[in-house]
């Protein structure tokens, strides 16, 4: 019998769970429990229509309507589990020790941004991961801070970058990489995205990391970012300091609850972390059989479908059924400037990618990448049709010489 | 504004109607993946909506496109 429902996490995949334990016919008592005690919202807007000014909180909340009857514990941190006991350890918001309940747990915490070590304390140097982080860059830029320096290209950086390009900001990029987006997206592609912000008048340091950053301490010592420091001797003035160098995982929790932690939460083809417990989210890792390994996604989309998917883990394990494999073909999207970048599946592992569409040079595009004869994955730049179709084919295992046919008959 | 309504239960014999925020949309096109007799992104990226009263038993894609658009420009009303 399950009366209760613990969701730990109320971003976008806790939400999700939520909602499809709903949708899917639970009516017992669902309890969502976040560090936060902001209401959920969309992290995507943070590094483009908040920083730029165009949205606030109001446009960026994520639906949670009255009818779900959630139980929410918001400002509450979970710190410990309990698998014998079924409970959750918290901190309250008042700072007091509590504990929450659970028949079936979600757990959704997903990750944090990784900060730049010995920065501590620096006024002016930023991760951007939560709305707060969003409204202080924001705040330094409305009050006229002109010279951004932003820390890694992956693709929060290059979100960055852009928006602050747009606001007529001089940015600099600096990545400890020879080429950006290796992982992601390959050397080749990740080269076009560089170009793209060259040709957009960011000053792109590619193969360059950051030695130390130089700050001025003010009459009351406060200390303010003056300029970054490359390992190859340059320093680049700066007003605001944007760290995009990537997340670790909020699991540090869970130690010694007898889950298997390993870069995330590892569970298995159906998101089961153990008896009664699924992960979603940024944390879960899962063994793909698509990829033939365990993958962890960070993708909007991946939170959204494994939130969804998690939830109808629980009701399967409760009604008796058998549960469905989890293993979606991954779908991501960057908006930079006026370009659509949209990678469907993945490029990890790829020994070829081929431009099947459009030009690179005019940013315009599509690129297919392939291992051997398997399809991995699909990229393209301002072509969302194109990627779309050759989505399907990924769905279907279609290899490598019939998503090139199709793409070129496109 | 968030243009998502969230129905968990729809009106029994009423039409469902798929409702566009073309101000919010910007043809990323993951509509068109998850229910493509319904939605279409052309040639001049624009999306068109083929059917914008498909049949009930087409609910939960619709439902599913309408949570993974990254822009929430999709609703479905119930008229």
């Amino acid at each position: 019998m399950t009366d209760t429902i613990t969701v730990i996490g109320a971003s976008l995949a806790g939400l999700h769970a939520a909602r499809t334990l709903r949708q899917k016919g639970f009516e017992g008592h669902l309890v969502v429990v976040d560090a936060d005690p902001h209401r959920p919202y969309d992290r995507p807007p943070l590094s483009k229509q908040v920083l730029s000014g165009e949205q606030d909180a109001e446009h960026i909340a994520l639906q949670a309507p009255d009818e779900l009857d959630i139980d929410w514990r918001l400002g509450t941190r979970a710190v410990a589990l309990d698998q014998q006991a079924r409970s959750v350890d918290v901190i309250t918001p008042t700072g007091e020790a509590g504990t929450v309940s659970y028949d079936q747990l979600v757990i959704a915490t997903g990750a944090a941004a990784r900060s730049l070590p010995g920065t501590d304390g620096i006024a002016g140097i930023h991760v951007l991961r939560s709305l707060d982080d969003s409204l202080a860059v924001r705040a330094q830029l409305d009050a006229g801070a002109r010279r951004v320096v932003v820390i890694g290209a992956g693709f929060i950086g290059a979100e960055v970058a852009a928006t602050c390009r747009e606001r007529g900001c001089e940015v600099t990029m600096i990545e400890a990489l020879p080429v950006p987006l290796e992982r992601a997206i390959g050397g080749e592609m990740g080269m076009v995205c560089a170009r793209l912000h060259e040709q957009h008048g960011v000053d792109v340091r590619l193969g360059t990391a950051v030695d130390r950053i130089e700050s001025d301490a003010d009459a009351h010592g406060h200390r303010h970012v003056r300029s970054v420091e490359l390992s190859d001797g340059t320093s680049i003035p700066a007003d605001v300091v944007v760290v995009g160098i990537g997340v670790q995982v909020n699991t540090g929790w869970l130690q010694g609850s007898g889950l298997t932690l390993d870069d995330g939460i590892v569970v298995d083809d159906t998101l089961l972390a153990a008896p009664g417990i699924v992960a979603a989210g940024d944390l879960a890792r899962y063994p793909s059989a698509r990829y033939g390994q365990q993958v962890r996604v960070e993708h909007w989309d991946h939170a959204i479908v494994s939130g969804e998917a998690a939830a109808k883990r629980l009701l399967a394990e409760q009604r008796g059924e058998e549960p469905a494999t989890f293993d979606p073909v991954p779908w991501f999207w960057s908006d930079q400037y006026d370009r659509k970048i949209h990678l469907a599946g993945r490029a990890a592992g790829h020994d070829q990618v081929k431009v099947v569409h459009g030009d690179v040079d005019e940013f315009v595009f599509v690129a297919v990448y392939g291992r051997g004869d398997q399809f991995l994955g699909v990229l393209g730049m301002n072509r969302p049709r194109h990627v779309v179709r050759l989505r399907a084919l990924l769905d279907r295992g279609a290899d490598l010489a019939e998503a090139i046919a199709l793409a070129e008959s496109l | 504004m968030m243009a998502v309504l969230d129905r968990l239960h729809p009106e029994v014999g009423g039409q469902m109607r798929v409702v566009i925020d073309y101000d919010l949309c910007e043809s990323n096109a993951i509509c068109m993946g998850i229910a493509p007799e319904v939605f279409e992104v052309r040639d001049d990226d624009f999306l068109y909506i083929l059917n914008d009263t498909p049949d009930e038993s087409m609910r939960d894609r619709i439902q599913e496109a309408v949570e993974r658009c990254p822009k929430q420009a999709i609703s479905i009303a119930d008229d």
